[in-house]
């Protein structure tokens, strides 16, 4: 159904308050809590199969990027100084609430991870903070793309069934990267397999999404949410295929892994712009909205022909 | 009564009849003594007087300085404002001159998106079934700015907190009418116990069809609505999003157990990827 294109409003104004979320900071912030998360399965899973050096790459790299994406959270508040308040209540209708709880779990073990990890000592506690580390990886990885669906912005709460797909499989593009980019040829060949996955994944979800929603897809494919997303699937493709060549050079292995940290950057950044701008034009609002009424009118009016669309 | 579920969750021991507006727009007069007595009693900061080019409004729209906003159209009947695919197109000739006039103010939603997103706890459930942001506990995250459906609250841009209408909380613990309704001169806004409210709009809105004003119609009256009905409703002469309403505004928290679900879906998605990447790998040595 191709929804009319007049619609009313006031001299053009939007209809919702765009998010005041800065760049880089938000889009930075949803990206490095996919690479941490992603990491910290990489972590895991290179430490139990005899991958040492992957593990240590993986496990820095999840601790650094959990640090780095809090700073980016509390540095992006109106008042840094009461980012405390953060965990002042728990709220399970803010997703916001339960990612702090679930970062304030996940960054100390990471942490632990990354310092056993790197120095070797307290295996025990090490191997204790990775199961707890990758246990609460993916849940770090996927809940943001529950903070922004959980919004009026249309494009992303109209897409919030597809996105956390988009998210996850972005967090293994951008962990396969990691570890492309850090651990050996030798060693690397589990992040090679996780970026593709990640890659699949996110094409397959987003594809979906932009079919799905209609015209509230439309900034993901222009301006410069189109953009950013455009160049992250040039990115993640060029990625995948150079880390092919990654067993036999460890050059090939360094720079495609450095494409895909690139190419789930950039998916995130186009989300993030796709929805500024649906907030920005009215249309986006007022436009699904118009016409849900007009199809309850329809099945009012007519209660047994809702067939026919 | 109708509404045990917005006073109800203040967790007072008390049950206080829910307070709420009726700003009743076919008398607005466009004064905008709302906009001046709310800035005046609540202390809020002056943000500009702009020539907009939007017939007599000068605040643009609700924000975090803007409590109260009285929307100015100025129509030809029977065509309005139409803005086609590449910006305004023609508002036809002919018909009747009219000047539409709403004051706009938070909605005070039942399921207030503001409310279930704000992650610190700052935006609270009054007694009174109002909802209020304490400012001394917000950190400015901005999460409920982009959640409210009515893009009613906003940043203060130096002091990085999020504001909005309190409906005078203040003056109602007091036992006084917000400053708003108190300032205006044509009952436009009309304050008191909801269900009193919903009532007397039924029966003006009765009159006003009476009398041939079919145009006329409630906004936010209904409990079965997207967000369980406004505590600050309206009765209009047009369509809401000629007034810069959202026409079917639904709170997004409705949707939060399916997120939730698809979220733990993508999780678990990302963790099977994981285990199959390195099953596809086997063990080193
Ligand atoms: S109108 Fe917006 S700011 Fe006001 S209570 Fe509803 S959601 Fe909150
Ligand atoms: S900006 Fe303040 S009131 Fe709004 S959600 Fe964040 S803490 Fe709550």
């Amino acid at each position: 159904m191709v929804p009319p294109a007049q619609f009313d409003s006031y001299y053009g104004k939007p209809v919702i308050k765009a998010p005041v979320w800065k760049s880089p900071q938000i889009p930075g912030y949803l990206f490095l809590g996919g690479l941490a998360g992603a990491s910290s399965l990489i972590g895991a899973g290179a430490q139990v199969t005899g991958r040492p050096a992957l593990a240590r790459a993986a496990k820095a790299g999840a601790f650094g990027a959990g640090c780095v994406s809090v700073a980016a959270l509390v540095h992006d508040l109106g008042r840094p100084a009461r980012f405390l308040n953060m965990l002042r209540v728990f709220k399970v209708t803010s997703p916001l609430s339960v990612g702090s709880w679930l970062l304030s779990a996940y960054v100390p073990a990471a942490g632990a991870a990354a310092f056993s990890a790197t120095t070797g000592r307290m295996p025990r506690i090490g191997a204790a903070a990775t199961a707890g580390a990758a246990l609460l990886g993916p849940g770090v990885a996927a809940y943001t793309a529950a903070l922004i669906s959980d919004t009026a912005v249309p494009a992303w709460h109209e897409g919030y069934p597809e996105l956390p797909f988009v998210f996850a499989g972005s967090a293994a593009t951008a962990a396969g990267g990691l570890g492309l980019l850090a651990a050996p040829a030798d060693q690397s060949d589990p992040a090679r397999y996780l970026a593709i996955f990640g890659i699949a994944a996110e094409l397959a979800a987003s594809s979906r999404l932009k079919r799905r929603i209609g015209m509230v897809a439309e900034p993901y494919r222009s301006g410069r949410g189109g953009a950013y997303l455009r160049a992250g699937q040039v990115l993640s493709v060029a990625g995948a295929a150079g880390s092919m060549l990654a067993r036999r050079s460890r050059l090939a292995g360094a720079v495609s892994g450095a494409t895909l940290l690139a190419a789930s950057a950039a998916t995130r950044w186009g989300i993030f712009h796709a929805g500024l701008d649906s907030a920005a034009d009215p249309r986006y609002t007022i436009v699904p909205q118009r016409e849900r009424l007009r199809e309850r009118q329809r099945e009012r009016e007519h209660p047994q022909a809702q067939d026919r669309r | 009564m109708s509404d045990p579920e917005a006073t109800a969750s203040s967790g007072q021991a008390e049950q206080q009849p829910r307070l709420g507006f009726f700003t009743d727009t076919s008398v607005c007069i466009g004064c905008k003594a709302c906009e001046v007595a709310c800035k005046e009693w609540n202390h809020v900061p002056e943000d500009g007087l702009l020539l907009t080019g939007m017939s007599y409004d000068n605040s643009v729209g609700l924000g975090a300085d803007t409590w109260r906003h009285v929307a100015f159209i100025e129509q030809r009947r029977p065509a309005r404002t139409v803005l086609a695919e590449n910006g305004p197109a023609g508002t036809g000739d002919g018909g009747e001159f009219r000047w539409l006039m709403s004051s706009d103010v938070c909605k005070h939603c039942t399921h207030a998106a503001c409310l279930d997103v704000c992650p610190t706890g700052a935006l609270f459930r009054t007694e009174f079934g109002t909802v209020v942001v304490q400012e001394d506990v917000c950190n400015g995250c901005g999460y409920c700015i982009p959640a409210c459906p009515y893009g009613v609250i906003d940043q203060r841009k130096d002091d990085g907190r999020a504001w909005k209408c309190t409906m005078c909380y203040d003056r109602l613990g007091a036992g006084l009418e917000p400053a708003c309704a108190k300032a205006c001169p044509t009952e436009s806004i009309q304050f008191g116990p909801l269900d009193e409210l919903r009532e007397r709009a039924a029966g003006r809105l009765a009159d006003l069809h009476e009398a041939g004003v079919s145009d006329a119609r409630l906004y936010g009256a209904d409990p079965g609505d997207g967000v369980g009905g406004d505590g600050a409703f309206f009765l209009l002469l047009d369509e809401p999003e000629v007034y810069g309403l959202p026409p079917d505004p639904v709170v997004t928290t409705r949707d939060l157990p399916s997120i939730w679900r698809h979220a733990a879906a993508a999780a678990a998605m990302l963790a099977a990827g994981a285990a199959a990447a390195f099953a596809a790998s086997g063990r080193r040595r």
